[in-house]
């Protein structure tokens, strides 16, 4: 991306209200919430007793280390699975409980995958255009038009008729969240999307997803066991215990929005840095040593 | 500069080290062949084989005659006919075992007893169960593809992508919207395969049934290539039966690739990895 562009977009970010109070969609409450695998069997408890209460238009962070079941709790939201006891509310209706352990799977909670989903024999305008063309609310040509300009906003203008395998990995992860985006979701749902990004193509796409999120403001559910990801991204870290999965700590990210990479040098960012990085540790040590007992 | 114009593949280094690698072969083969007249001792294999260049006149002299491409046409049209009914049961059949687990679990024991019998075992058993020589050979033909083109298609579906799938639900795609954009497309790839590997098959299939059944009964001239390879073993004529060799590698050849540009054109996604 040319520095222009990026004078363009920073610009344009300052006139849009980036607090989240604007937002009024997009509150989810996780009450409770247990979740064990193969209950009669092996009975593997990934979640144990989980509440989080994350506000509309907020980007929380969820921050565990591999294997915590952070990605279960994801799931239960998304409703790609159920859940053993407890409950999840979006904007106070009910996702799954007691009554109705599994969430239906619907477009106003999208994923964005850790291996990124994006259909390969579809081009990266046609895998845009699919949840709109799905919903057939609109007609073709509309969505075609919205997509194009929803690409062009994320800086994907000329790849559109390209396959996703024919981009690089940074540029698929940006289609694919301007695909979630195109179907007007209340919540986005990333699980580790960056993970297999070199550091320098991440801090691009942190700022791009910041970006993207000041224009489209909707509540993200973010899983990272990337310290510095969290701090830059965040409004909120939820340091999660090693599993079972419960969280363990909540640091406030008090940087205000709009950020730029410069905040990654500053005072505050240090310190926050500072206050997380103990409680991250003592967890990945715990999964570490868990880890070795189970090999 | 223009690159990978046709001209200048034709002129690529690969094309001319294959045609210098073909070139090298006869060479070898004519030597080998006339080695007891060249050099005064027989070569072993090769000395008992016709030479190139006798089986060049031989082959000029049936360009003309109808009855060779006769042989070309029945064998072409049972490969193909036994290819596209394997085609067309085996693709839905395949993708319904995949997507059914009680038909899954029903068919797939008998499937894989069934898949392991070389289709030339069934020979004659499908002389017994069809009333016409054709037929049979025709159904042994398409035992050949068939089971190569069911078991990729069942396991190209069945290794989707898990996220695929829940991609396209989270965004309100119905069960035939997943079945046609996500399974379909998913799986063209292994239909692709599976289609070029089980067409290899039906020739070797074919040529050897055309053989054993004496070629549609009538035998002659629409007995297929497989029976002209034989007749002309009977009749003492080994040029024409390396002519009728070297005929199918060519049908085998040009019919894999037909299949591979088809392959291509449907999956076109798969050209930029």
């Amino acid at each position: 991306m040319s520095a222009e562009m990026n004078q363009d977009t920073i610009a344009d970010v300052t006139k849009v209200d980036v607090t989240k109070a604007a937002v009024t969609k997009g509150a989810i409450k996780i009450d409770d919430v247990v979740k064990i695998y193969d209950p009669n069997g092996a009975a593997v408890m990934a979640v144990d007793h989980c509440s989080i209460d994350i506000p509309a238009g907020e980007i929380c962070m969820i921050v565990g280390p591999s294997g915590c079941g952070k990605t279960t709790l994801l799931n239960a939201i998304a409703g790609f699975h159920d859940i053993t006891s407890g409950s999840i509310h979006l904007d106070g209706e009910l996702l799954c409980g007691p009554e109705k352990p599994q969430a239906e799977p619907g477009s106003d909670r999208i994923v964005v995958f850790q291996n990124g989903a994006l259909f390969p024999w579809k081009t990266n305008l046609e895998n845009v255009a699919f949840g709109p063309m799905m919903a057939g609310k609109l007609g073709k040509k509309e969505i075609y038009d919205k997509a194009r300009a929803m690409m062009a906003d994320a800086g994907l203008s000329g790849t559109e008729n390209n396959y996703p395998g024919e981009v690089s990995s940074g540029l698929r992860r940006r289609v694919e969240i301007v695909r979630a985006l195109m179907n007007d979701p209340k919540v986005l749902l990333f699980d580790e999307p960056y993970r297999a990004l070199d550091s320098l193509t991440k801090s691009v796409m942190h700022e791009a997803l910041l970006e993207i999120y000041y224009r489209n403001k909707v509540t993200i559910f973010f899983i990272t066991h990337d310290l510095e990801e969290a701090i830059f991204l965040g409004h909120r870290l939820i340091i999660m215990s090693s599993r079972p999965c419960k969280p363990k700590k909540i640091v406030e990210v008090d940087i205000p929005h709009p950020r730029d990479y410069s905040v990654l040098t500053s005072q505050r960012f240090r310190e926050i840095m500072g206050e997380a990085k103990g409680v991250v540790h003592e967890e990945a040590q715990k999964a570490f040593a868990a880890g070795e007992r189970e090999g | 500069m223009k690159q990978g114009t046709f001209v200048s593949k034709l002129f690529s280094r690969a094309t001319l080290r294959g045609i210098f690698a073909i070139a090298l072969f006869i060479v070898i083969w004519e030597a080998g062949a006339r080695s007891e007249q060249w050099f005064g001792f027989r070569m072993p294999f090769l000395g008992l084989v016709p030479p190139p260049t006798d089986v060049a006149v031989s082959w000029a002299g049936l360009l003309g005659d109808a009855g060779y491409w006769q042989s070309w046409y029945m064998s072409f049209l049972r490969v193909f006919g036994g290819f596209l009914a394997a085609m067309l049961i085996g693709i839905p059949l395949g993708l319904f075992m995949a997507v059914n687990k009680t038909f899954y679990g029903i068919y797939f024991p008998t499937f894989e007893i069934m898949r392991p019998i070389p289709p030339l075992a069934w020979v004659p058993a499908s002389i017994i169960f069809w009333p016409t020589q054709e037929l049979s050979i025709a159904f042994v033909t398409f035992l050949g593809a068939f089971y190569t083109i069911v078991i990729n298609v069942l396991g190209g579906a069945r290794s989707i992508n898990k996220q695929f799938l829940q991609a396209a639900q989270s965004m309100g795609a119905s069960q035939w919207d997943i079945f046609r954009r996500i399974v379909l497309p998913a799986t063209l790839p292994s239909i692709v395969v599976g289609s070029a590997v089980g067409m290899g098959i039906t020739w070797e299939v074919v040529v050897a049934a055309e053989m054993i059944s004496g070629g549609g009964g009538s035998g002659g001239a629409s007995g297929g290539l497989g029976f002209f390879i034989w007749s002309s073993y009977v009749g003492g004529s080994y040029e024409q039966i390396v002519v009728g060799m070297i005929s199918i590698g060519i049908a085998g050849y040009f019919s894999s690739e037909i299949l591979r540009q088809l392959g291509g054109l449907l999956t076109p996604w798969l050209k930029t990895r």
